[in-house]
């Protein structure tokens, strides 16, 4: 098991989305410093991919921006070491499964392990497909989330029960991007989480307002914010890292009168 | 941690590499599938639809001319340009659609290269009185105007797809991400044997009508066997149409036709087998052209329609276990052999069809006059002239 579950302790967990490498890796050091300084309980660091398929077009821009500047995987991994010698919240990779698997899995995860990544989400790996990357996450000690969406339907007990790390509640059909309304029924959805682990549980997909999170985190565990965030870094660049301090903290002050 | 939790492999290849959000829409479509497929009444309408709607069985001609010229192999060419919409995919298409009206879908959505697909599921779509939205790269747009004006005028919303590389798998990228946002009424009308499960399996038997059709043609005009049967290859439908009633038959060499580009010794080809490598993409494990860092490489053809950085996890595994080979086309090869079809046998065939006939014009002086070829002309060529007269340097309007 990771430090994950640190991240949920004693308080509903901000989780911010960061592209690594947009618009440069230097930058994105800035903007995690910045996150983790305005309260950011865990971090989640996007490995660009050339076509990412769960996107909109916000981060999928971010991907494009990212690759275009040379950031390759191990570029990455040395951003992590970098950040580590200060940065003490848990940090997980998101990205897709070609990412790893042309690394190689093993020699990915063991970098993952020496870097100090505690977790990877690949929001292409599926439940029925865990087992392309399990034994080697589990080699290294590195939680592989699962994601559950709105379609999950009978599925979530069974993605539940294997959880680890924390789960990745997708709150609405379609990909990334924010959204004005978040109409399913997140709640009964949470429910049967509940009934079948211990694992917590975060919200993300549309989420940008703090009044949004709070919602959010009030029927979960946590939420999970990414577009709302890289709009900030388009827009700003490498002056990004005192915009999202501001927006970060005004999330983490949302959430501070959550019940944990 | 089991690995037969995985659904849909061949050998290595396949799976099922989908957002969660996708999952129950698959597993409903491969349960509905396995349903139908047995149905007598589906089976009857679907045939009814290949007969009296597509033109089928698509004859089988013996090209006598090329066989002359050519001066080896007895040459016949599969004729999936005659069918209605001018190409294999309405066989395909025509399934899908089928099976969605059957599952209670209201809407059809593709993605499209050359256009041929989308136009044929704009086609279904109009005679089953379905909505039909069909992603198109931008720049296909641009070389394919023609048939973004049949999709439209068939009644389909065409959206040109502006991100990447703007061609055919931002195209597919694009129509998975409308997947994942409207589920409930729509079906996804894949185009090609690629994918998550259970598609490759439902494209390649809807497609498989064609290598039964060629088998007992063949032996009706001849009394055997192909010796060797050719077709192109993209993601792989017509190929795998092509190959697939022969599989088991060992003396039946099976030939896919990659197109190159410009040449697999530079970037811009887009021929799978012959410069990519194993990877996880567009929910399937199999080859894609791809850099060291596992990023998707921006493939290039003449053909918009084999214009893709990957290839279906069946031919991945015909090509692991040697069944069939897989051979890289040059644009020029192909525009030359599309150029040649055209005078010496009167059929203008589709650029991506062309792939097969310029490997056939390599190999065929080599084989002896009693060795029986087959080409799979997969689509008819009208939608390429002006491409290919631009190529050599001639500006035609549309």
């Amino acid at each position: 098991m990771s430090n994950i579950y640190k991240a949920f302790e004693g308080r509903k967990a901000f989780i911010p989305f960061i592209t690594c490498g947009d618009p440069d890796l230097e930058t994105t050091a800035g903007i995690v410093r910045a996150a983790v300084r305005a309260g950011a309980s865990l971090i989640e660091l996007g490995i660009p991919f050339s076509d990412p398929t769960a996107e909109g077009e916000v981060i999928q821009a971010a991907n494009i921006r990212a690759l275009s500047a040379g950031t390759t995987t191990d570029k990455i991994f040395g951003l992590v070491r970098d950040l580590r010698r200060d940065v003490k919240i848990p940090m997980v990779f998101m990205t897709y499964a070609n990412v790893v698997y042309s690394y190689g899995a093993d020699d990915f995860l063991s970098n993952c392990s020496k870097t100090g990544i505690d977790g990877l989400i690949l929001p292409d790996l599926p439940f029925e497909e865990k087992g392309e990357f399990i034994d080697a996450c589990h080699k290294y000690g590195v939680d592989l989330i699962s994601l559950i969406a709105p379609t999950s339907k009978y599925r979530i007990s069974m993605i539940a029960q294997e959880a680890e790390g924390f789960i990745y509640l997708v709150s609405s059909l379609g990909v990334t991007g924010v959204r004005s309304e978040i109409s399913t029924d997140l709640e009964s959805i949470v429910k049967i989480i509940r009934e079948n682990t211990d694992i917590k549980c975060a919200i993300g997909f549309g989420i940008s307002t703090p009044e949004q999170a709070r919602k959010m985190a009030s029927i979960s565990d946590g939420a999970i914010v990414g577009s709302a965030i890289i709009k900030i870094i388009e827009r700003y660049g490498s002056k990004a890292p005192d915009h999202v301090y501001e927006y970060v903290k005004s999330m983490c002050d949302a959430l501070e009168g959550t019940a944990p | 941690m089991k690995d037969n939790r995985s659904r849909g492999r061949f050998g290595q290849h396949g799976g099922q590499y989908i957002p969660e959000t996708l999952m129950n829409a698959v597993i409903e479509l491969e349960k509905a599938y396995d349903h139908y497929r047995k149905d007598p009444e589906f089976n009857r309408e679907l045939t009814e639809l290949f007969n009296n709607y597509a033109g089928r069985p698509s004859r089988l001609y013996f090209a006598k001319k090329m066989t002359e010229d050519l001066g080896g192999a007895k040459i016949y060419l599969k004729r999936e340009d005659l069918n209605h919409t001018g190409a294999h995919k309405i066989n395909n298409v025509l399934g899908q659609a089928l099976l969605a009206k059957k599952m209670g879908k209201t809407r059809l959505i593709a993605e499209t290269g050359a256009g041929q697909h989308g136009v044929a599921t704009a086609t279904a779509a109009a005679l089953f009185g379905m909505e039909c939205v069909v992603f198109m790269g931008e720049e296909d747009t641009k070389r394919q105007a023609l048939n973004v004006y049949r999709m439209k005028l068939l009644g389909a919303d065409v959206i040109p797809v502006k991100s990447g590389t703007a061609t055919l798998k931002d195209a597919v990228s694009e129509a998975m991400r409308e997947w994942t946002r409207r589920i409930d009424d729509t079906h996804y009308c894949l185009g090609s044997v690629m994918g998550p499960h259970p598609f490759p399996t439902i494209v390649r038997d809807f497609q498989a009508v064609i290598s039964r059709e060629i088998k007992s043609q063949m032996l009706e005009a001849e009394g055997r066997l192909p010796d060797v049967v050719l077709a192109c290859v993209g993601g792989g439908s017509n190929a795998i149409g092509t190959f697939y009633d022969f599989i088991n038959d060992d003396s039946v060499r099976l030939i896919g036709c990659e197109a190159a580009g410009r040449g697999v010794d530079t970037y811009e080809t887009a021929a799978t087998i012959a410069t990519g490598k194993l990877g996880i993409f567009h929910g399937m494990k199999s080859y894609f052209c791809q850099d060291e860092y596992g990023q998707i490489a921006p493939v290039y053809s003449i053909s918009a329609g084999l214009d893709y950085p990957g290839i279906g996890p069946e031919h991945a595994y015909l090509h692991d276990i040697g069944r069939a080979e897989y051979v890289p086309v040059t644009d020029e090869e192909a525009v030359c052999a599309f150029e040649y079809l055209a005078k010496t046998e009167g059929i203008i065939p589709a650029i991506e069809s062309a792939h097969a006939v310029a490997h056939a014009i390599k190999i065929a002086p080599k084989m002896k006059p009693d060795e029986l070829m087959v080409i799979t002309i997969s689509g008819r060529g009208d939608k390429d002239c002006a491409a290919i007269a631009r190529y050599r340097g001639e500006d035609i309007n549309e």
